[in-house]
C-alpha cells in the first residue's frame, strides 16, 4: 500500500511571486505608455545583477508576416498569459502584417524558399521547394495550412489577438513599420494600443524575457 | 502516484504536482478545500458554474478543457476566467475541479 503524506501537495500557482499590480496610466493620461511598463527598479549601470529576479515579463517580437511564422509569437505570448506573466508583443516589420486590418485575414503560406518543405504525415517524400513558384501554389499551401490548423482547433490570427487582448496581454505596433507602410491609426487591429518607437520597446521590455520570432 | 492527507483527515490520490488523478473522489467540499490551496478564499456561483463545466466536459474527452474550451464551448469570457481564476486560471481550475492540468497549447 502507498505511504499517505500528511500534507497536501499544492501545485506552482505562481502567488508566491504574483505578478505586481496591473500598471496604470501616468499622471493625467488615459492610454498607458510604454514608460509605464518599464521596471521599477533602479538602474544599475555597471553592476548589473546576474540571474533573474522579481514577477515575470515576457515580450515577443513579431517580425514575420507568414501564416507559418505568424503562429508561433502569438500562441507562447497566449501560454504566457495563462501562467500569470505580464506579457506584450511588439509587430515590426513583415509581422506588422499580423494586426494591419487589410492583410491580417489573408495572411500566406508559400512552400518557396522552404527546404523544410515535406507533407505533414510524409516527412521522407521531400517537396522540391521550387514547386512553390508554380503559380496557385501559395494559394494551395495556405489553404491546406489553414485546415490543419482548423482541424486542430487552433483559432485564426484574428481570433488569437482578440484572446490575447482579453487575456491581458498588450499588442504594440513598430512606428518605422507603419511609416513604411503609410498607415494610420484606423488601419489597424483594435487591440493594438500604440505605435511606438524602437527606444519606446526597450524602453518597455526592461526587466523581461525577450523572444524574437 | 502519492497520496496525501488534506485538512479534515480526507486521503485523496494526486499526480506528483498536485492533482486529482481519481475523477470520482472529487465533490464540492473537496473543491473548496482545494480553492483555498489555490488562493481561491471562496467560491462564487460564478466560480461553480466553471467548475461544473469543466467536470462535464472531461468524461467523454478524457482530456480537460483549455482556456480556449471553456471560452468557446462553455461560453465564459475570457476575461471573466482570468478574473475568477487570478494569475494561472488554466492550472487553477482544472485543480480545482479535480481535473488533470489541460495539455492543449491554445
Amino acid at each position: 500500500m502507498t505511504e499517505i503524506l500528511d500534507h497536501p501537495i499544492i501545485p506552482d500557482f505562481g502567488d508566491a511571486k504574483a505578478p505586481a499590480a496591473a500598471p496604470t496610466p501616468s499622471e493625467g493620461k488615459t492610454r498607458l505608455k510604454p514608460s509605464d511598463f518599464a521596471s521599477p527598479t533602479v538602474a544599475t549601470h555597471g553592476a548589473a545583477p546576474s540571474g533573474f529576479s522579481g514577477p515575470r515579463k515576457m515580450c515577443f517580437i513579431a517580425s514575420k508576416g507568414n501564416l507559418d511564422m505568424a503562429y508561433p509569437a502569438l500562441i507562447m505570448a497566449n501560454a504566457a498569459l495563462g501562467e500569470g506573466i505580464e506579457t506584450h508583443i511588439f509587430f515590426t516589420f513583415w509581422g506588422f502584417d499580423l494586426v494591419t486590418e487589410r492583410t491580417m485575414d489573408d495572411i500566406k503560406f508559400t512552400m518557396l524558399g522552404n527546404t523544410a518543405m515535406h507533407l505533414p504525415m510524409a516527412p521522407k517524400m521531400p517537396i522540391w521547394a521550387g514547386m512553390g513558384a508554380i503559380p496557385g501554389m501559395t494559394k494551395m499551401a495556405t489553404k491546406m495550412m489553414n485546415q490543419q490548423l482548423d482541424d486542430l482547433e487552433i483559432p485564426s490570427i484574428r481570433e488569437m489577438l482578440d484572446i490575447i487582448v482579453a487575456s491581458g496581454g498588450h499588442l504594440w505596433g513598430c512606428k518605422l513599420s507603419f511609416d513604411m507602410n503609410g498607415l494610420v491609426m484606423s488601419d489597424l487591429y483594435e487591440g493594438v494600443e500604440d505605435v511606438i518607437s524602437a527606444a519606446d520597446f526597450i524602453e518597455l521590455s526592461e526587466g523581461a524575457q525577450i523572444v524574437f520570432v | 502516484m502519492p497520496r496525501t492527507r488534506i485538512e479534515g483527515g480526507r486521503v485523496i490520490d494526486v499526480n506528483d504536482e498536485g492533482f486529482l488523478t481519481e475523477y470520482e473522489q472529487w465533490d464540492e467540499d473537496l473543491a473548496r478545500t482545494l480553492a483555498g490551496y489555490a488562493g481561491i478564499d471562496e467560491l462564487t456561483d460564478e466560480h461553480w458554474k466553471v467548475l461544473h463545466f469543466l467536470r462535464g466536459d472531461f468524461p467523454e474527452r478524457k482530456e480537460t478543457a483549455t482556456l480556449r474550451r471553456a471560452s468557446v464551448v462553455g461560453g465564459f469570457p475570457m476575461k471573466e476566467l482570468f478574473r475568477l481564476f487570478p494569475g494561472k486560471p488554466a492550472k487553477k481550475m482544472s485543480y480545482i475541479a479535480g481535473l488533470p492540468k489541460p495539455k492543449g497549447c491554445v
